[in-house]
């Protein structure tokens, strides 16, 4: 039965209004500008871009003010802006392995060819408070060096070359790539597919899943046979122009993980592997990804999977933190009258027990 | 297709086409503008009027394999045509149309034999110097993170 509530709307207002002017704080303190967000507040741009599933730094940026810096709900703004917009078709698959790299390494091959690249990274820092952050700091200027002409090759082509690690699969030319924003998701699922879900996926959700299976609960024996950082060219076959036409280009983080072999009568063991890709410089959410797209591989490779990040319905179900906030949220809203209903139901049920009591209670005085 | 024939061929033509949409994609819309002010813009019409929009973004399981939908970006589209029957297209990541726009003014300008010689020495050329530059401070600065190992001898020998 629905029945109408009125007399919110003045309230819901009221709190609107009220919440423009927290988000805004203390109108001594000048405001923040969507560069300074952009700019100073970058990994967690990238965070709303690639759970947000859209490539774009101002409005993710925006999303982050908008949301007071929480993240799930500019998550959840980025995805709302993008059904306003139509999509024009898809992108050439990227080529990683062109990659303007400005990060680069790798903890399986101390001399990788190419080299092993730092970057900009909080590896090696001591994670102690910095107060000279807290204002004014002028950083130095970064060094630079004479940039090598070498390529850097992905770690995963230099073992193939040996057949020491399985290839990827290749693309059956009939088949169209998943998309799980057209699709509803079915199980079981392909691995273009699962790849798409866990990239959109909670970084949060992911990380305690691909550390579940360090710690044996599908274990795979990882490593980190390459994890690459920065900015790859972007190609839109266009069909009014007649050729890919060249977009600009956007940053990427790519994980090989390196896992352990499989092998049978009539293949040689081999090493296998888990991928991860994300917009941005988003280290810990790639290697997760990868983590997971391997356990997630189980039924594929002949493992038995009984863990909960070997389980694709567990995982594809419950990675998306938009739907997981919308089911989990959803409490809070009016639930009067279903409520209404389980409390008559509840009073019935205690009366019954009282009667019954008090039966018995009759049936023992008399006896 | 095009079928423009200049002295190079239409090959060479497609590739000349695409190195400049890639300098301009790769420049922002104040510097495309900036340069775009050094020449005399032909005259034109919109054959599509700018408007924003999404690709989805592919990339490839383990990097080389079987292609997937990573996830979408935002994207600005345009179409001119010069008073001289040449089509210039537009395309870059972003909602700038405004930058599209240029691009595809550009693109026709580049297709034109009269004005291919002066959009790449005026526009394209000094933009690509600024992209370059741009891609060398940054592979200088990535390139003294680089790590030199080097072995350390223990013990006596």
């Amino acid at each position: 039965m629905y029945v109408a509530v009125k007399g919110g709307e003045r309230a819901i207002e009221n709190a609107h209004r009220l919440l423009a002017h927290e988000r805004r704080g203390d109108r001594d303190v000048p405001e923040v500008t969507l560069a300074q967000i952009s700019e100073q507040l970058a990994l967690g741009v990238d965070r709303v871009m690639t759970e947000g599933s859209l490539y774009d730094r101002e409005l993710a940026a925006l999303a982050i003010k908008q949301a007071r810096g929480d993240m799930i709900e500019a998550i959840f703004l980025v995805r709302a802006f993008r059904a306003t917009l139509p999509r024009f078709g898809a992108t050439e698959p990227v080529n990683t392995g062109a990659m303007q790299v400005r990060r680069r390494i790798s903890s399986t091959f101390k001399d990788v060819p190419g080299g092993q690249i730092l970057g900009p990274t909080f590896d090696y820092t001591h994670r102690l408070l910095d107060p000279q952050l807290a204002e004014g700091f002028v950083p130095e200027q970064p060094m630079t060096a004479d940039a090598s002409q070498a390529a850097t090759p992905r770690v995963t082509d230099i073992l193939g070359r040996d057949g020491l690690i399985e290839s990827s699969p290749q693309a059956d030319s009939d088949a169209a790539v998943g998309d799980l924003t057209r699709e509803p998701l079915s199980f079981p699922a392909d691995r273009d597919l699962r790849l798409q879900n866990l990239a959109r996926g909670d970084e949060g959700f992911l990380l305690a899943l691909g550390y579940s299976t360090q710690r044996g609960y599908g274990r795979n024996h990882p490593f980190a046979g390459e994890i690459r950082f920065g900015e790859v060219e972007v190609e839109f076959s266009a069909e009014d122009v007649g050729f890919a036409v060249p977009l600009g280009s956007i940053e990427l983080t790519e994980c090989q993980m390196v896992n352990q072999f499989k092998g049978s009568t009539t293949e040689a063991p081999c090493f296998t592997r888990g991928y991860g890709l994300a917009f941005g410089q988003s280290e810990r959410k790639t290697m997760s990804m990868a983590l997971v797209d391997r356990a997630l591989r189980a039924r594929e490779l002949g493992e038995e999977a009984e863990a909960p990040a070997q389980d694709e319905e567990f995982v594809m179900s419950h990675s998306d933190n938009v739907q997981s906030t919308g089911f989990v949220e959803h409490l809070k809203l009016p639930h009067y009258v279903d409520f209404q209903s389980e409390l008559g139901l509840l009073r019935k049920l205690r009366q019954e027990f009282a009667e019954a009591n008090e039966a018995v209670e009759m049936q023992e005085a008399a006896e | 297709m095009n079928s423009t024939m200049s002295s190079t061929g239409p090959d060479s033509k497609q590739a000349q086409r695409k190195a400049a949409m890639t300098v301009l994609a790769h420049s922002g819309v104040a510097d495309i503008a900036g340069r775009l002010a050094a020449i005399a813009v032909p005259t034109h019409e919109n054959l599509r009027e700018p408007e924003n929009g999404l690709v989805m973004m592919r990339g490839r399981i383990g990097g080389d394999g079987a292609p997937f939908n990573l996830g979408e970006a935002t994207v600005s589209r345009a179409a001119v045509r010069l008073a001289t029957g040449e089509v210039g297209f537009g395309y870059t990541l972003g909602r700038d149309a405004r930058k599209a726009q240029m691009i595809a003014l550009c693109d026709a300008m580049v297709q034109s034999a009269e004005l291919s010689g002066e959009v790449e020495a005026k526009v394209i050329a000094p933009l690509r110097v600024a992209m370059n530059a741009e891609r060398a401070r940054k592979a200088a600065e990535t390139a003294a993170t680089r790590v030199d190992f080097y072995t350390m001898v223990r013990g006596e020998g």
